[in-house]
């Protein structure tokens, strides 16, 4: 779960990570008169894609009437499609080196990987790939951790200024702490800045790991507060994994890599699929049930395609599900079922004993995805 | 001979007494499977359909002889499961559990790799069957039949479609693996390719891969300069769009890395077949053996 660059200060906060003092707001009667904020201030909108400086989401304000300007302006913008729903208001800092770090995971090498570079402030994919040792990489083992030495070894090797030696290993410290003690994926801050005020996290992006959400309460807060359609809500409250795509097929399946290659084996058959609906393992009827019900809800479904081999999933449920979804309704669209693995026979007589028009069985993935398609056209 | 299990192999089941792990066990024990033992701390001492309860693994192992791990124990228990289970002295811990948080799989992994010899697939697994043998797991092994086919995945129900594939024109398999998608698997694919290529019974081998991370691309390395067996592929997620999430921690495509035709590409430089479509990976193997 990605989250907004407020909310990821929101963190920073809670583990006294220094960043310019701000306020956040929805809409300017929000913003209190006595905000206790000193210009200049850089009003930043709050959206989830790159490049929001250039296309004018991020201005600098010197006074109230250019701060009242700017919330106009910028409140209500369109940046790649993403709506500007909020702003974050903070005061401008005295920038005198801009650096870059983050904390993720290197799956290859199945250990914590910190990033560090002098050259923060621009794209660091540039960096990495035109002056790749001006970007240092430090592996973590994740049993052992991050202690002060390997932080200065660090920050040496990728030489910041050793002037401020104490409190970057300080901030660092407590970004890795960030990073491994509360289960986010990605920690980045670009620029981490050396500012007249001293160092300070300028920017956020932070993901957080949605496996740990319960072990966290303040995971579903900020969940709240990110945008998603409502489709894929219903669909998460259901436990299912849903994803909106532009096609007509409906695609039900178990487990992300058979729904995946559904995708693909549609698209061989001339189609295209209107989403990615994994109901995950060990699927109980209800939630094909309710798999059923979120296509329902999807207007651009024209046929459906529903893709079970059973392993921990069981046929037998699969096809009850079907049957409570389907039973006695007049179906919107035709759907293709293909049912093997695990207690598929008395999955296939369930299917046997509910006869419904508009559901055909089939026994290969192939054939299935060659008459959905068909089907829907 | 077969790859990691055989008719030796015996097992402990942590979560034994769960609705999951109880259904499972018992389609493995019925399959031929030694499950010798559960686990449950606090229920030592009761039995499952006959299966002896354990409160740790370390007394289930004493009493039994046991000496692989098959876990079903929810997310939030399930890093102390496998650590207790390599701690007792298991060779292999089979952890079938979805939904571990990532930093719990890397201190898993770290532990595990620093202070014992266990070998670990998954989590998030459908585990491993060597047909005929012993099934460890959650595969349907009425898909499955005994033969020289080596098959190997990060997806649960692809490794199935890949049988199944197989099993249909009469391919049999020598073991059958699902290495799990999320984002620190113990095993990897070169792990078991390397397996493969030493085991006599294997002929050929299929491997399934999808989109995300760098595992294909190192796989396909590996089985330029060391693999000698002729190797089937298939990439799920040729039509993913990037940027999207899609179910497994892995199936995520950034930017140009980790894409299906990345990989693909790895893969035939490599010398080997990659299908586009699952079901075409039983004739693929009929050409090559």
């Amino acid at each position: 779960m990605n989250l907004f660059e407020y909310q990821g200060k929101e963190l920073y906060k809670k583990f006294s990570i220094p960043t310019p003092k701000s306020t956040f707001i929805k809409s300017k009667s929000e913003l209190q008169s006595d905000h206790g904020l000193s210009y200049p201030l850089v009003v930043k909108a709050q959206v989830q894609v790159g490049g929001r400086g250039k296309a004018g989401g991020i201005k600098v304000a010197n006074n109230d009437a250019e701060l009242d300007q700017f919330i106009d302006d910028i409140l209500g913008m369109d940046i790649k499609g993403h709506l500007v729903e909020s702003l974050l208001i903070e005061e401008a800092s005295e920038i005198i080196s801009e650096y870059y770090i983050s904390f993720t995971l290197d799956r290859s090498e199945k250990k914590y990987l910190m990033m560090l570079s002098s050259k923060g402030g621009m794209d660091i994919e540039e960096v990495a790939e035109n002056s790749p040792d001006d970007l240092i990489k430090h592996y973590i083992s994740p049993s052992v951790g991050l202690d002060d030495s390997d932080i200065e070894h660090a920050i040496t090797n990728a030489k910041l200024d050793f002037a401020y030696k104490d409190q970057l290993i300080e901030i660092i410290s407590k970004l890795y702490s960030l990073f491994a003690d509360n289960d986010c994926d990605l920690v980045e801050v670009n620029p981490l800045a050396i500012t007249s005020k001293g160092v300070s996290a300028l920017d956020s992006k932070v993901s957080l790991d949605v496996n740990a959400e319960y072990r966290h309460e303040e995971f579903k807060e900020f969940e709240k507060d990110i945008p998603i359609p409502e489709s894929e809500k219903f669909a998460k409250s259901k436990g299912l994994n849903f994803i909106k795509l532009d096609g007509s097929v409906g695609i039900i399946g178990n487990g992300a890599g058979l729904v995946m290659s559904t995708l693909d084996v549609v698209v061989e058959h001339g189609g295209k699929a209107a989403n990615f609906l994994d109901i995950g393992g060990g699927a109980k009827a209800e939630t094909v049930t309710a798999a059923l019900e979120v296509l329902e809800t999807e207007d651009d479904v024209k046929s459906v395609l529903i893709n079970i081999f059973g392993g921990i999933t069981r046929c037998d449920l699969v096809a009850e599900g079907i049957v409570e979804a389907t039973k006695g309704k007049e179906l919107k669209w035709p759907i293709t079922v293909r049912l093997d693995g695990t207690n598929s026979k008395e999955g296939l007589e369930i299917l046997e004993n509910n006869k419904n028009e508009k559901i055909t069985i089939s026994e290969s993935m192939d054939e299935a995805a060659q008459i959905a398609v068909q089907a829907g056209q | 001979m077969s790859i990691l299990i055989n008719e030796d192999t015996k097992v402990v089941v942590q979560g034994l007494t769960g609705e999951q792990g109880k259904f499972h066990a018992l389609r493995n024990r019925d399959y031929g499977t030694q499950v010798v033992a559960g686990t449950r701390p606090g229920k030592g001492g009761e039995k499952v359909e006959g299966i002896p309860i354990f409160n740790t693994v370390k007394d289930a192992i004493e009493a039994t002889g046991a000496n692989t791990a098959l876990t079903f124990v929810p997310p939030a228990f399930a890093k102390d499961a496998v650590l207790e289970a390599g701690d007792a002295g298991c060779d292999l811990i089979v952890c079938i559990t979805e939904g571990i948080p990532a930093k719990d799989e890397a201190k898993m992994y770290d532990l595990l790799k620093t202070n014992t010899n266990a070998k670990l697939l998954g989590p998030n697994c459908p585990g491993l069957i060597s047909p005929g043998k012993s099934n460890v797991g959650i595969m349907p092994h009425e898909i499955t039949q005994e033969g020289n086919v080596g098959v190997v995945s990060r997806s649960g129900t692809l490794t199935y479609q890949a049988v199944h594939e197989l099993t249909r024109i009469n391919i049999g398999q020598s073991t059958c693996i699902g290495i799990g998608g999320d984002p620190v698997p113990g095993m990897s694919f070169i792990d078991v390719l390397e397996g493969f290529q030493l085991d006599s019974q294997t002929e050929a081998i299929v491997m399934i891969g999808e989109i995300g991370g760098s595992a294909e691309e190192e796989a396909a390395e590996y089985i330029k300069n060391h693999v000698t067996k002729p190797v089937v592929s298939y990439i799920a997620g040729v039509t993913a769009p990037p940027g999207k999430k899609m179910g497994h921690a892995g199936a995520i495509v950034s930017g140009n890395k980790g894409t299906a035709s990345a990989k693909i590409e790895a893969l035939t430089k490599a010398g080997v077949n990659v299908v586009k479509n699952p079901t075409k990976i039983g004739q693929a193997i009929r050409d090559v053996i």
